[in-house]
């Protein structure tokens, strides 16, 4: 038996064909913009003192149990980051002078990979553009943790029956008529709570009456696609562990490819079509060669 | 015709090496067991960092790439109408079924909050159709169906001449039926496969610079569908030669020879494609970086470009021992691919790191026992593999 260019050429086809339909190249989807109810919080680190009343007033807020350090005799509540127990965390950036301190919790971006990870919508933007979590939607399959660029949802390792864990910027206390715990008691107002436009305003007034003060940008205005916690800073984002990488969404590109592919269920519809009449047209003239292929 | 080449290889099952695979199996048992009542973070190396470890790198995206056997030979088989291969088809689609089982087992004791899993396929209203890991289980799960339906006529012939009548009877009533559907079963069993292994790429899309440049690309889907075609070529091969070796089976080189061709385009296909990319997105010089992640991508592309090349050659790919050998190089150059852009070209941030607990493993390996055990059942009962292949015997 020769080796059959035929088939080879027709596998080569084929996959081809697979192939530039996987790649079709299709419009980019339009960009987000905040909800018009959008609110948010405004973290200025150079007001921040590291007293960490805010990740104590988190705690009680959301009644989750103080989260012992990792060293043996650690003092009572010392996490070392977020986690499956804390939802808000102050951290200290320290190298040679420099340092700042840095609050972190779910940055609710405006348009989320989370949300778009999401298989049942356990994480959805819902009032206010908050990013919350349904339990009831949730398998625990932890896509939100893959593609989060801010690592921020948390998951329960240590638990049989566990849950994802991430601010949900008090919408409880939202809902009260209050605002979120850790603005609250914040004792120097390094982190404020408010629309999120007119957070974004103030924070471009602080950076316009204080020359030098700030990096001359508002971390969070369009990084991403836009947050709506927004930072405020004197030395560069990155180096607190806000990732740099320009404005495109993180879902931007995914689901660019997704829907070119499944707009509409068209393409996997007319590919199935497709199939079942190369196949019955196979069978019916195939029948002969197929006894040839076996008998020969 | 087609359906009087296979035949049950029958035979004890109660062997030593069987009694062996029950017991691994027992430890992965009783293992899960553990997982799921002590949770994850006590019996697996996972954490907020790297979510995703073992389980899912290699029992789902790499174990549903090891089970596109039964999808490889159908395009020969059924698209491009190479009748000649249609006796490998049945014990493609077993390796096919049980792989993929496997995964969806494999799924149910990853995710943390299992009791819910049901969801996925009944809460239609609430599906997120931008979620590239739904589309991936709703076609895992239609798939592991389709798969065993496609196998089915292979039990309704081993019932014909069951001893108990009811058995006869459903072998009689359904086999007619099964015969008009089967080929909108198998247009589904080639449709649903194109889909998801695509998507198993576009999830890791979503991942954004969290995966390194070499590897992050809107190619993605593209790159894990070309791959798991060449995969599923390579595993009928290895299959097929394990199967002759250690049920003591005619080996039906000649055809695999020709069925490493396809493979062997496959793959250079899968070849181009990876180093245009590169190129295309300016990251060519990052091979040559000589860090850790441009020598792994050396050594993944060699690993996917030797096989290619030995199984060029006509008198290499009919020598049991090249074929087998450049056959587990394409297996293992698709796994790494997969592990690469799952776990170890994965970077969530500084601090973090994963490696696979010893229990992870364990139940990792039951489960792959699991599918061997599954396997040696089925054949030796069932008419699955090939009995006097014509090719073969001509050979």
């Amino acid at each position: 038996m020769t080796v059959d260019r035929r088939s080879t050429l027709k596998v080569l086809l084929l996959t081809g064909t697979a192939a530039a339909a996987g790649a079709i190249p299709c419009a980019a989807r339009e960009r987000r913009k905040p909800p018009p109810d959008a609110v948010g919080m405004l973290y200025d680190a150079t007001r921040c003192i590291g007293c960490k009343a805010c990740v104590v007033a988190c705690r009680e807020a959301n009644d989750l149990k103080p989260e012992r350090g990792p060293a043996p005799n650690e003092i009572y509540d010392a996490p070392i980051d977020l986690s499956g127990q804390t939802k808000n965390i102050i951290k200290l950036y320290r190298e040679g002078n420099e340092r700042s301190y840095m609050k972190a919790q779910c940055m609710h971006c405006v348009d989320p990979a989370c949300v778009g990870a999401c298989m049942i919508g356990a994480l959805q933007k819902r009032e206010y553009g908050i990013v919350t979590w349904e339990p009831d939607r949730c398998i625990g399959c932890r896509y939100c943790q893959v593609v989060c660029p801010f690592n921020v949802p948390k998951f329960e390792w240590d638990k049989a029956l566990p849950k994802i864990v991430k601010c949900e910027m008090c919408n409880h206390l939202l809902a009260k008529g209050g605002i979120p715990a850790c603005c609250e008691v914040c004792p120097r107002e390094a982190v404020i709570f408010g629309k999120r436009e007119d957070l974004l305003e103030s924070a471009k007034r602080r950076i316009a009456d204080h020359p030098g003060r700030y990096v001359d940008r508002v971390y969070g205005e369009t990084d991403l696609g836009g947050t709506q916690v927004l930072y405020l800073s004197h030395l560069p984002f990155e180096k607190l562990g806000l990732p740099d990488i320009g404005d495109e969404p993180v879902p931007e590109v995914a689901q660019t490819v997704q829907h070119g592919v499944y707009k509409g269920f068209i393409a996997p519809a007319a590919l199935y079509v497709l199939l079942g009449a190369v196949l019955l047209r196979n069978r019916r003239k195939g029948a002969s060669e197929d006894q040839e292929g076996v008998s020969s | 015709m087609s359906a009087h080449v296979h035949e049950a290889v029958g035979g004890p099952i109660w062997t030593r090496p069987f009694k062996a695979l029950v017991g691994i199996f027992t430890l992965g048992a009783i293992l899960i067991l553990w997982r799921l009542l002590a949770g994850l973070g006590a019996t697996t190396g996972l954490n907020d960092g790297y979510p995703w470890g073992l389980w899912i790198a290699f029992d789902v995206v790499t174990g549903t790439a090891l089970g596109c056997g039964g999808y490889a030979v159908a395009i020969l088989v059924y698209v491009l109408n190479r009748g000649r291969y249609h006796p490998m088809v049945r014990s493609a689609i077993l390796t096919s079924a049980l792989g993929y089982s496997m995964a969806a087992a494999a799924i149910v004791i990853d995710v943390g909050r299992y009791w819910y899993i049901y969801r996925i396929p009944t809460a239609v209203t609430k599906w997120n159709l931008d979620s590239a890991l739904l589309e991936v289980a709703l076609c895992v799960m239609a798939y592991v169906v389709v798969l065993w339906i496609e196998l089915s006529p292979a039990f309704l012939e081993g019932w014909r001449d069951s001893r108990w009548p009811l058995l006869r009877k459903v072998s009689s009533v359904a086999s007619p039926i099964l015969d008009k559907a089967l080929i909108w079963i198998v247009a589904l069993g080639l449709l649903l496969p194109t889909m998801h292994q695509s998507s198993l790429g576009t999830v890791m899309v979503l991942a954004g610079h969290k995966v390194h440049p070499l590897w992050q690309t809107p190619l993605l889907p593209l790159l894990f569908l070309v791959s798991c075609i060449g995969m599923g070529y390579a595993v009928v091969v290895v299959e097929s030669l394990l199967s002759s070796a250690f049920l003591r089976r005619k080996r039906e080189t000649e055809m695999l020879a020709s069925l490493s061709v396809a493979a062997s385009v496959t793959l250079f296909l899968y070849l181009v494609l990876r180093l245009v990319d590169v190129a295309y997105r300016g990251r060519f010089g990052l091979i040559f970086a000589f860090d850790r992640h441009g020598l792994l991508f050396l050594v993944e592309f060699l690993l996917f470009l030797v096989p290619a090349l030995v199984l060029l050659s006509p008198r290499l790919r009919r020598d049991a021992g090249w074929l087998f050998r450049s056959a587990g190089l394409v297996l293992l150059a698709g796994t790494l691919y997969r592990f690469d852009v799952y776990l170890i070209a994965f970077d969530p941030g500084k601090g973090w790191s994963y490696f696979p607990a010893v229990p992870e493993v364990f139940v990792t390996i039951g489960i792959v026992a699991l599918e061997v055990l599954a396997y040696v059942i089925l054949v030796k009962n069932f008419p699955i593999l090939s009995g006097h292949v014509a090719a073969a015997s001509k050979a």
